[in-house]
């Protein structure tokens, strides 16, 4: 029988730092159990970002780096070149990734980069206090665009899932949501054929999760997840967007 | 011994290998030698110049602002750099090319027709070994022996077919280097 | 001996880096250094190693952490404008102490610039260069012998010290040609470990590779330990050449090109009976303050010879703390100084002081 709630063997037994109902613990928790399950902590590496899972590395027990804020691809690839026996994992936010560090994600996907990034998606800046996001909704309110986000002055939310789809490089693409615990199983299932996306050498894989952040959205965090559910997957629809092609 | 040379002229007469060339051999006689080719914006004017001195002793500046001997393939070179040769300098010029039209008398001249002449040979890339003829010839350094191997290792394997016709360029400056 | 090979500039530095162990490249191009990424490009996959040109500066010196905290031996060069965008990563290899290699073939700036040769980013390699408390070792070519040399010692010297080191080069070693005799490659082999990298955590404790220290004590104490290892940088790695110095009145001081062109000089003077030598800085950093202090007394004039507006300068009146006059011969824009100019600016010194023996 499974303990549903017994620690993954590659996660530090440690209360984590986010704010309650926040989503960065529910995806570290899967990617620590997706690593258990594949059994491959002995030859996983992490790469941080910056942003709020800055200290992802005090909750997952592997080798790690913490990277320049958007520079955990590039970071990534020179680790994956030197040793391609290892499975390498990027984690980022959408300002880490989606804004400043938009260059390095489409290059390491365009190149075929054999890794795997988890991309929270929670449409603002969470760590520096919940400004715009280049994922902010039209019309959501954040600290640095109060009367709401006007597309025709702020621009148009990205969508990562579908940009980088397009690009020959990329293998697996995929969009889960945090808004209920079946679509969290399903996150943590497409996290799993990620990592073994890149275990096959297939190319590189990447998942968005749609993920709450109570704290800026001034929600409390039930309603933060019904927002999840009702705006986010309205804008960003959730699936599998691009399979791997088998050898 | 000092020379100070630069090499001048259009983008693709072969001036930058010109210049290795007579880098190589110098090395190969034992010599300091240094190479500097021009590059940068007036590159994109299609001029090419590179500035090679071969010394006795370890060679500070790799510059040539003032040269001894200066290899001259078309008239814009002849213009910029004609001041700057050292009086008691050697001037050579390709004179299918170029109009010598000055009035100094205290340089040693000389004129040769290297790209008429490498057209009778069959093919104009090869104008630049003539000049590197006549020069040798003149100078008699670096020897005939030097200038073919260092030749025949810049062309490398994969060149090598070029090595007969650039050979028999170099000679034919050699010969008319020796009768001018 | 190894036999002499006439080889240009930037195929030196990278063979020399192929030969001290480098396996690793990731660049981007820009003029004056082109021939580094495209010579690498076919020459690492030789050798088993990887050539990756990445999407921006940005990005290729962040693969340099990536490939550097991996525990390799790791090469990355650009000129000006490409060392300017690689500040934050380096600052955070620095920070990080990984080991890597940094060269800069300068050209002249500010802003686009041009793409002839210049020293003018100096100040930029030798204090650091992006945010926060932190120094490379800094080495100064002036022959390419000694580029290979110090590339090789590059590599050894980063490893040692955890430490990025930067050759900063200028756009005249990095396009002429000279002779070279290229020393064996090393045996990987004999390299000392680093069980501190990045390789997957079997049978030992996870590594980890940060430079985030949110409580102050912490990230004062991460300064110390950084500061000390400066300190012992500059008690060991002091690296000069005197030229002439014995008896010399006055002095040039120079590196990189500018040092060749002072040689030039000194000879045409000491012709004319002149006392003149160079202090050649070798290491920019550390800087051989100590040695131009203690030729102060000797000497009666410093001359600071640079493809720069006057940075160098700094460091040698520091040394001589206004013990002896100092002037500066500065050039920019690919314009190099003449050893002419800088006989006429010796002489001139001399003769308004009349002590021209
Ligand atoms: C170069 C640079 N610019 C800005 C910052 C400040 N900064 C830290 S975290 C962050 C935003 C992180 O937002 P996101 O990636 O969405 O992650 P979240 O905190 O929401 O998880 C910013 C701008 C930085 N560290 N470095
Ligand atoms: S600020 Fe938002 S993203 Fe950051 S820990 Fe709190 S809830 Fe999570």
């Amino acid at each position: 029988m499974k303990l549903v709630f017994s620690r993954p063997k590659s996660m530090f037994d440690r209360q984590t730092h986010y704010c309650p109902g926040c989503g960065h613990g529910i995806v570290h928790r899967i990617i620590g159990e997706v690593i258990d399950e594949l059994d491959i902590r002995e030859r996983t590496v992490g790469v941080a970002p910056v942003g709020c899972a800055v200290l992802i590395y005090d909750y997952i027990n592997c080798d790690m780096y913490e990277a320049a804020h958007g520079r955990a691809p590039a970071v990534a690839t020179g680790c994956k070149r030197v040793h391609p026996d290892l499975i390498v994992f990027t984690y980022q936010g959408d300002g880490d990734l989606a804004s400043i560090g938009i260059s390095e994600i489409i290059h390491a996907a365009n190149r075929g980069e054999k890794i795997t990034t988890i991309f929270i998606n929670n449409a603002v800046y969470g760590m520096t206090g919940g400004q715009m996001a280049p994922t902010t909704l039209p019309g959501q309110r954040t600290t640095t665009s109060p009367s709401g986000r006007t597309p025709d002055k702020e621009g148009y939310p990205i969508k990562i899932c579908e940009m980088l789809s397009i690009l020959d490089g990329s293998a697996y693409i995929a969009r889960g949501s945090l808004a209920s615990p079946q679509k969290i199983l399903q996150v943590k299932r497409y996290i799993k054929k990620a990592f073994e996306t890149q275990i096959k050498g297939l190319g590189f894989s990447l998942v968005e999760v749609l993920s709450m952040c109570p704290t800026n959205w001034g929600l409390p965090p039930a309603k933060a997840q019904k927002w999840v559910e009702e705006r986010m997957e309205a804008l960003y629809p959730i699936g599998e967007f691009k399979m791997p092609k088998e050898g | 011994m000092f020379e100070s040379i630069i090499l001048a002229g259009f983008g693709g007469q072969g001036i930058l290998l010109a210049g290795r060339l007579l880098a190589l051999a110098g090395m190969k006689e034992g010599k300091h030698v240094t190479w500097l080719p021009s590059y940068g914006p007036e590159m994109r004017g299609g001029t090419a110049n590179c500035m090679v001195i071969i010394s006795n002793e370890p060679i500070g500046s790799p510059i040539v602002t003032f040269p001894n001997t200066l290899f001259i393939f078309n008239q814009p070179s002849l213009e910029k750099f004609l001041p700057k040769l050292l009086p008691g300098g050697l001037l050579i010029y390709d004179s299918s090319l170029v109009n010598y039209n000055s009035s100094r008398k205290d340089i040693d001249l000389v004129a040769i027709p290297a790209t008429r002449l490498s057209v009778d040979i069959g093919d104009q890339r090869v104008a630049n070994l003539i000049m590197l003829g006549a020069y040798v010839a003149r100078k008699g350094f670096p020897s005939t022996e030097k200038m073919l191997s260092a030749l025949k290792e810049t062309l490398g394997e994969k060149k090598a077919s070029m090595f007969e016709i650039n050979e028999r360029a170099f000679r034919k400056g050699l010969t008319y280097g020796k009768e001018a | 001996m190894a036999e002499k090979l006439l080889m240009k500039g930037n195929e030196v530095l990278a063979e020399a880096a192929v030969r001290a162990g480098c396996r690793y490249f990731f660049g981007y191009p820009i003029t004056p250094q082109n021939e580094i990424p495209e010579y690498m490009s076919w020459r690492l996959p030789e050798v088993g190693g990887v050539y990756l040109q990445a999407e921006s500066e940005v990005a290729a010196i962040n693969m340099v952490f990536g490939a550097a905290g991996a525990g390799a031996r790791v090469l990355i060069s650009s000129s000006g404008p490409g060392i300017s965008l690689m500040q934050e990563g380096i600052s955070y290899i620095a920070a990080a102490e990984l080991p890597c290699v940094i060269i800069n073939v300068s050209r002249g700036g500010p802003g686009l610039g041009g793409i002839l040769p210049a020293q003018s980013d100096y100040f930029q390699a030798t204090r650091g260069g992006g945010h926060g408390d932190y120094h490379l070792i800094v080495l100064a070519p002036h022959t390419l012998q000694e580029a290979f040399d110090l590339t090789v010692l590059a590599f050894d010297l980063a490893d040692k010290y955890r430490n990025p080191v930067m050759i900063y080069a200028d756009g005249f070693i990095g396009q002429m040609m000279e002779p070279v005799e290229l020393r064996d490659p090393i045996d990987l082999s004999t390299l000392p470990p680093k069980p501190w990298a990045i390789t997957g955590a079997k049978g030992r404790e996870r590594n980890l590779i940060k430079t985030l220290y949110l409580e102050g004590d912490k990230l004062e104490a991460h300064n110390f330990r950084l500061k000390r290892k400066y300190d012992e940088i500059v008690r060991n790695e002091v690296r000069y050449e005197l030229y002439m110095m014995d008896d010399a009145d006055f002095a040039i001081a120079a590196y990189g090109t500018s040092a060749r062109i002072a040689k030039t000089a000194v000879k045409v003077l000491r012709d004319k009976g002149i006392k003149v030598g160079v202090i050649r800085p070798i290491t920019l950093f550390p800087f051989p303050y100590s040695v131009y202090e203690s030729f102060a007394n000797q000497l009666k004039y410093i001359l600071v010879v640079e493809m720069s507006m006057g940075q160098l300068i700094y460091d040698v009146e520091y040394s001589v703390k206004g013990k002896v006059p100092v002037g500066l011969l500065p050039h920019a824009g690919g314009i190099a100084p003449t050893h002419e100019e800088i006989v006429s600016r010796i002489l001139e010194r001399v003769e308004s002081r009349g002590d021209q023996r």
